[in-house]
């Protein structure tokens, strides 16, 4: 049995290290960060599963030699000790350090995060059951509205046709903002809870009905950047995403200038919303 | 303490086939009641699983329209936690309790019948609400309000099931308080009893906090859909985030409810398969205590991207984090009993190596979750579904069946099947992983949870997760094979069935346990 065993304490050891070394590669750990504060997030991500590689090494490492070393079928007598206090003491006082140590940078980031002061943009995003409504309401864009609906073809989710290669991550409308300028998003929203999350830009807020919540976002490359709702909204949830689309400044401003020329671009006003009269 | 009278003079007698099942107040047929029930629900709650990770293993929508998905779910969350994990821990508490501590029976035997029979009525409610026009409830099994005032008839006969399942709940932590404060034994003082008690104590005291506070969750979210109030609706005046901070204040220890007496358990087996004594068991005392306390003070840990100012945010990062602590303590101290002892690998010893193992990376992938800025990426992915299933799935029924197979011979007075049990301990130890590891990845790639269909970069590990949850479903059929046969007979259990033990069930009684046992309390030295 001590074969299989070792076996499975190894295969087990391997994967882990495998998957630990594997964390640049996006399908295993976070997209790559686009903001300050996303690269933040990966960074202490980071911190934190070297540090747990260290202590699952130390545990495991210490009860695997003792799986192997005292068993009773070597012939392994059991000692008799059963407390010892400075041993205690020891491995009650290093984890409060290495959380306290975990803890100093995230108390900074959490700090930065919350301010959101003296943004360039500010765009309010209504949650929906089941899309998202954008209003620019402060800065280069003022007066710009519209909804964001998902734009995958039904026919792509009933198996019915190849899905592209944005499946379920693509909008009719994305919401546009300028590189190297401070976006800040209110969030709300007109029905149920539903939540605003762009993975790459490091934001997640929820989208309360009856309160306005807030976060900011800085980008200095131009791209694409896509998230999805991420708080359960009833039978759509998994189809209201979001797309957020950076452009240099000055693609930005031929943007607002188009958007502002065409009116036709739908109604934020959510008393003229139509509800869906089924909402399971 | 004075032997519970034997008022009707059947002590050689009691009613058999359905009357016996139906009156019993015999903390034994409870406590198999409780076991039987909680594993059949298991089977009900797996069966939602594997239509969940069969929508799940390719993209598109194939088996499950969307908001059957959202109720399989739901049912999949609520039936795993109330119908399997805790009335499995009371069929525990129920068998072991009395027998550990030399009681003849628990404190209150007809409340106990009571606190049983209350769970199928439950459970009735929870499945037929599948039924009924709307279908069952959709929102998780979280059930957050404003999404949970929408729906039907479904939403409504869950948060009656709630309510009858936490008034079981009450009802039992009392029972079980009582028993443990007031029938120990002569010489058994707290500080001698088994960890397994202990933490059951602190458990039954968190369950009698808390669940109440539940109940006054789900009344609101009751009448906010049926009577006009408006707890949790803004356009009434009221605050969805509210319920948020209700319910979490219940569901933060709720899970702590669900490890705490599979810590217990493991502080059983871990010794006695060591033949050495637990290492530092006031400690362990302690540090139960602690995580239990702190347990109060984390709650709003689910709610960091609800919008709560800064210093809420750090506090609960902190406390959170704190847990870790005594928890880490509990694993030092496990492995320290481990070391220099006489180690036999008999299949409850294999699940509770399984359970400190794989707890562990769950507990990880926690003190990840409670980092505050990592939770904003985290939050409502797989990354959580992860966390969560490490530390209930390889935490908490790991340690459950570690302690059916380690007390079966006790219960039954056959042997279970070495050979089986070994299967089915390293058949469920991989498909889990194969399951579960994968979601890490999931969650970090963004992948958010509670979705039916998803985007095509994260179709790969999908379907890997589905074929570990099928290989994994499939295998607890092995376990219902291995209880079954050993009920039915299997080699005579020797009394004292294990070379290590040394609490009284083991060193005072028969195997199988008498019908009535401690009649007459021993004296513990």
């Amino acid at each position: 049995m001590s074969g299989s065993k070792l076996m499975a304490a190894l295969s087990g050891f391997t994967i882990f290290g495998l998957y630990s070394g594997m964390v640049m590669s996006s399908k295993y750990n976070f997209p790559e960060p686009q903001t300050p504060i996303a690269q933040q997030i990966y960074d202490q991500h980071m911190m934190a599963l070297w540090i747990c590689l260290v202590i699952f090494i130390g545990v495991f490492g210490v009860m695997g030699y003792s799986i192997i070393k005292h068993r009773k079928s070597v012939g392994y007598k059991a000692a008799n000790f059963h407390h010892s206090t400075t041993v205690e003491f020891i491995w009650t006082i290093i984890p409060i350090l290495i959380l306290v140590g975990i803890s100093w940078p995230a108390t900074k980031t959490v700090i930065e995060m919350k301010d959101t002061s003296e943004a360039d943009v500010t765009i309010k995003a209504t949650g929906y059951q089941w899309m998202w409504g954008y209003d620019y309401i402060q800065g280069e864009g003022e007066g710009i509205s519209f909804y964001s609906q998902l734009s995958t073809p039904q026919d792509q989710i009933r198996n019915e046709s190849t899905k592209g290669q944005d499946y379920l991550l693509e909008v009719n409308n994305r919401v546009v903002v300028p590189t190297g300028k401070k976006i800040r998003i209110l969030m709300t929203a007109n029905d149920v809870i539903h939540a605003w999350w762009v993975p790459a830009l490091g934001v997640k807020q929820d989208a309360i009905p009856g309160y306005i919540r807030d976060a900011w976002f800085k980008v200095e490359k131009p791209g694409v950047y896509r998230g999805q709702c991420a708080e359960l909204c009833g039978k759509e949830h998994g189809f209201m995403p979001i797309v957020v689309e950076v452009m240099e400044q000055e693609k930005y401003t031929q943007w607002v200038a188009e958007m502002q020329k065409s009116a036709s671009v739908g109604v934020v006003n959510t008393a003229f919303v139509e509800q869906s009269s089924d909402k399971n | 303490m004075a032997v519970i009278q034997d008022v009707h003079g059947h002590g050689h007698d009691h009613p058999t086939g359905i009357m016996r099942w139906l009156t019993t107040t015999n903390h034994k047929d409870i406590g198999t009641l409780y076991l039987c029930f909680s594993l059949f629900m298991l089977f009900v709650g797996g069966f939602l699983a594997m239509g969940i990770r069969a929508e799940l293993f390719m993209p598109g929508i194939q088996i499950l329209e969307p908001e059957v998905f959202n109720s399989f779910t739901t049912l999949h969350g609520l039936i795993m936690v109330f119908g399997a994990v805790m009335p499995a821990w009371v069929g525990f508490a129920n068998w072991q309790v009395p027998l550990m501590i030399g009681a003849p029976d628990m404190a209150f035997a007809r409340l106990n019948n009571w606190s049983f029979w209350l769970l199928p009525v439950a459970a009735l409610l929870l499945i037929t609400s599948f039924f009924v026009p709307g279908g069952a409830a959709a929102g998780g099994w979280t059930f957050y309000p404003p999404l949970s005032t929408q729906g039907g008839m479904g939403t409504d006969m869950m948060l009656f099931a709630i309510h009858i399942l936490g008034m079981s709940s009450i009802m039992g932590s009392i029972n079980i308080i009582t028993t443990i404060l007031n029938m120990r034994a002569p010489g058994m003082t707290l500080m001698k009893m088994p960890m397994f008690v202990w933490t059951w104590l602190i458990t039954a005291y968190l369950l009698v906090l808390v669940m109440p506070v539940l109940a006054g969750a789900v009344t609101m979210v009751l009448t906010d859909r049926n009577f006009g109030t408006s707890f949790f609706n803004a356009a009434g005046g009221g605050d969805p985030v509210m319920f948020q901070h209700i319910f979490w204040f219940f569901g933060h220890p709720e899970v702590y409810i669900m490890i705490l007496p599979a810590f217990g358990v493991v502080s059983e087996i871990i010794p006695t398969f060591s033949r050495k004594p637990l290492f530092g068991y006031s400690s362990m005392v302690y540090a139960t205590a602690s995580i239990a306390l702190l347990s109060c003070f984390v709650w709003a840990h689910h709610m960091f991207t609800a919008g709560m100012p800064v210093a809420g945010q750090l506090f609960f990062m902190y406390a959170t984090m704190l847990i870790a602590v005594p928890t880490g303590v509990k694993v030092f101290n496990w492995t320290a009993t481990m070391w220099r002892g006489s180690m036999t690998f008999e299949v409850p010893m294999l699940f509770s190596i399984g359970f400190i193992f794989l707890f562990v990376i769950g507990g990880f992938s926690g003190v990840v979750c409670a980092i505050v800025p990592v939770d904003i990426q985290v939050q409502d992915t797989y990354y959580v579904i992860a966390h969560f299933h490490y530390v209930l799935v390889s935490g908490a029924l790991f340690a459950l069946f570690a302690g059916a197979y380690y007390w079966l011979p006790k219960w039954t007075g056959h042997m279970y099947d070495e050979s089986l049990g070994k299967w089915h301990f390293w058949l469920s130890m991989i498909f889990f992983n194969v399951a579960f590891f994968v979601q890490h990845f999931l969650g970090l790639a963004g992948m958010p949870r509670r979705i039916p269909d998803y985007a095509l970069q994260f179709a790969d590990f999908n379907m890997i997760s589905s074929i570990g949850a099928f290989g994994f479903g499939l295998t607890q059929l092995l376990f219902v094979y291995i209880v079954i046969k050993c009920v039915r007979g299997g080699e005579k259990a020797v009394d004292k069935t294990w070379e290590g033990a040394t609490t009284l069930e083991w060193t005072h009684l028969p195997s199988p346990a008498p019908y009535h046992s401690f009649e007459t309390p021993p004296v513990v030295k």
